[in-house]
């Protein structure tokens, strides 16, 4: 077959940031595919030097306004490693509960609004408000739910207000978290709903395997939770690290002829992420998380990509479990008073928290006044261009006798599968191909 | 009569406001019913031209964006910036704080060159602005009222009564008494004093008021146990754009 295609999709929509999907055919021949990063860059760790401590979590959560609270807990918790600070239990507990509303309001939001539209064959949300408008409903109280869920805690999810190193300025009331929780069991029914509802449409999502390296954490020794706040690193070719040894899984490069700043371990790339974390940790879900997979047909590993939607939306049931535990233990327990004050020092530390779109790397070094001498964040995204690109070279090829329109839907579909957070990725921007 | 046509477009940012623009479900779903959404990347595929009131957030950091923001302008009958980003420059401008080159190779390395950037500036500093909604974020109940203005024909809240009204009207403790640095007095309220209601200084997200009076918040900071240095940060968080910056 020879066949000429030149696509070139301006501004993917329905993603976070700003993104170009690239495919040049010559002669039935795969030229050059890729994603093209265009987002204007923000340049974060060059704006945290010199900062003092308590000013690094409030312009860090401004990274990103959906994972505003992922931030903010990697860069806490990269702190309180260089200042040599333990948060107590409650707070702990406390923080995996603002987690848990973040990771929930944006699965949630990808779910519904960014793929769902695909899976119904529309342009987007708005044309369902009028054909399934019972859906767009539920979508928009599940999504306020996570939202609801963190600001109970950190008073307005985008951007965090009381969440501080060490602990918070102010701490929830337990009727406050009776409520919220009230809330998350009232609607556990309507995610049982849409796992339904989303595996009669699941045939709609396209077939196409890869397998690659999962990266995400893991539980730390002796434990048996699925790790979204604490853990070490857990690769799915058998090796864990430290959160502090995180380069040794990131290994940014660059690539000829770009400027994209890409990652990679043991293979040619890795993926973060839901599919991940699921692949990595699906035994530890939670039995009402696993009932759905198995609705859904997701015994691990999964090596679709397309599947991260599915994987988000068992994670979603497994964490409005596990918080409804959480808050359970912290209302047994009642809430206490404690002293988070502390003082600042030298020293260097890193932080690793789950994300929604997969792991998150913040790593500072502080001088003895507690001001930042060096700052790094890996973002999830950063992690996974390199993913999206080598799928998109293996599947190119194998959808050419497909329309252009197809072909551009399907690579569309992919990047949007993983959810891409393009302004976050704070260092590779500008990916220009000749 | 046919509805306004509105739209929603973001440079360099973090989208939360646009995020907190569609977080509530009852008022999100009435305001479909009163505006056509025609652009929308970050939720919607559909895009067509022709806007009577275009929402953009973020700020302008590089040459490249100028024209695709004056577009915008031509397109659009009214212009609203969004969210501190687009109206002061937000975080975005603490890289003007320091000099460009070390701020790119801070991120960059030797590759800085490659990452073309120049110093941030809010959108009115590129094209005409017709209204602001202030705030990092935006606030949603002030966004609302704005946007009942605005489908009005009518000018957007300016916001001069700092921050310490609301939180006065709150009956908070005052924040600057129990020793910590608060920006209340002198940034612009209608944030009903978020942050300090929930026990954190203001950092001046949404702005200064019109002639605030620095010198004597920077000695009230003072008199708190900052110094000169810790208080040129703490002020710069969300107001580090000058004009001359970008001369």
């Amino acid at each position: 077959m020879s066949k000429n295609i030149d696509i070139h999709v301006h501004h993917v929509t329905r993603v976070e940031g700003h993104g170009d999907v690239l495919l040049n055919v010559k002669d039935g021949r795969v030229e050059h595919v890729a994603l093209n990063i265009v987002e204007a860059p923000r340049f974060f760790e060059g704006m945290l030097r010199g900062r003092a401590h308590y000013e690094v979590r409030e312009i860090v959560s401004r990274i990103c306004g959906i994972c505003a609270c992922g931030h903010a807990l990697a860069s806490v918790r990269a702190s309180e490693a260089a200042l040599g600070i333990e948060p107590s239990e409650q707070v702990v507990d406390l923080r995996k509960i603002v987690l848990a509303g973040e990771n929930l309001s944006s699965h949630f939001l990808h779910i519904f609004f960014l793929v769902a539209p695909d899976l119904f064959g529309v342009k987007s949300v708005l044309p369902l408000a009028t054909t399934h408008r019972d859906i767009v409903v539920r979508a928009l109280k599940l999504k306020k739910l996570g939202n609801d869920v963190s600001d109970v805690i950190v008073g307005r999810h985008v951007h965090p207000i009381t969440l501080d190193i060490k602990g918070f300025t102010v701490l929830p009331s337990v009727s406050a978290l009776a409520d919220v929780q009230k809330q998350i069991i009232e609607m556990i029914p309507e995610v049982v709903d849409t796992v339904d509802l989303i595996a009669s449409v699941a045939g709609g999502i396209p077939d196409f395997t890869r397998e690659t390296e999962y990266i995400s954490l893991g539980p730390v020794s002796g434990s048996t939770e699925y790790p979204f706040y604490d853990g070490v690193i857990k690769s799915s070719e058998g090796i864990t690290y430290y959160p502090a040894e995180y380069r040794k899984v990131t290994n940014e490069f660059i690539i000829p002829d770009s400027t994209a700043k890409h990652c990679k371990h043991l293979r040619d790339s890795y993926m973060v992420g839901a599919l991940a974390r699921f692949n990595n940790n699906s035994d530890l879900l939670h039995p009402e998380a696993k009932k759905a997979a198995e609705k859904l047909g997701m015994i691990a590993p999964v090596h679709n990509p397309y599947m991260i939607t599915l994987a988000q939306l068992i994670e979603t049931i497994h964490i409005m479990h596990d918080t409804v535990e959480i808050i359970d233990k912290i209302i047994r327990r009642g809430i206490k008073d404690e002293d988070y004050t502390y003082q600042p020092r030298a020293g260097t530390g890193s932080g690793a928290v789950e994300v929604p779109r997969g792991i998150l790397f913040h790593h500072y070094t502080y001088d003895s006044k507690g001001r930042i001498e060096y700052a790094d964040c890996v973002i999830p995204t950063t992690q996974n261009l390199e993913n999206i690109d080598q799928d998109f070279r293996k599947l190119a090829p194998t959808i050419l006798d497909k329309s252009e329109e197809e072909i551009s839907l399907l690579l569309q579909m992919l990047v949007r599968a993983y959810d891409p957070c393009i302004s976050c990725s704070t260092h590779q921007l500008n990916v220009r191909f000749k | 009569m046919s509805k306004p046509r509105i739209a929603f477009f973001d440079f360099a940012s973090c989208e939360g406001c646009q995020l907190e623009a569609i977080n509530f479900v009852e008022e999100f779903l009435v305001l479909l019913g009163h505006v056509d959404i025609v652009q929308f990347r970050e939720a919607i595929t559909e895009a067509e031209w022709d806007i009577d009131v275009s929402f953009v957030e973020g700020s302008i950091t590089r040459e490249q964006d100028i024209p695709r923001l004056e577009e915008i302008r031509e397109n659009s009958k009214v212009v609203i910036a969004l969210g501190a980003c687009a109206c002061t420059g937000g975080v975005n401008a603490i890289k003007n704080t320091r000099p460009l080159e070390d701020v790119r190779a801070d991120v960059y390395g030797d590759k800085k060159d490659w990452f073309p950037t120049f110093p941030t500036r809010p959108i009115d500093q590129v094209i005409k602005v017709d209204g602001y909604i202030y705030g990092c974020p935006i606030d949603r109940n002030d966004f609302l009222k704005n946007v009942q203005l605005i489908l009005q024909g009518k000018m957007t809240l300016r916001h001069n009564d700092p921050v310490c009204v609301e939180c006065r009207l709150k009956e908070n403790e005052c924040l600057l008494t129990l020793g910590k640095p608060c920006m209340g007095p002198i940034t612009r309220g209608g944030c009903g004093a978020i942050d300090p209601t929930f026990g954190h200084p203001c950092t001046g997200c949404r702005g200064l008021v019109d002639d605030p009076n620095e010198n004597a918040a920077m000695d009230v900071l003072a008199e708190n146990g900052l110094t000169v240095e810790d208080i040129k940060s703490y002020m710069t968080i969300f107001n580090a754009f000058r004009p001359e910056d970008i001369q």
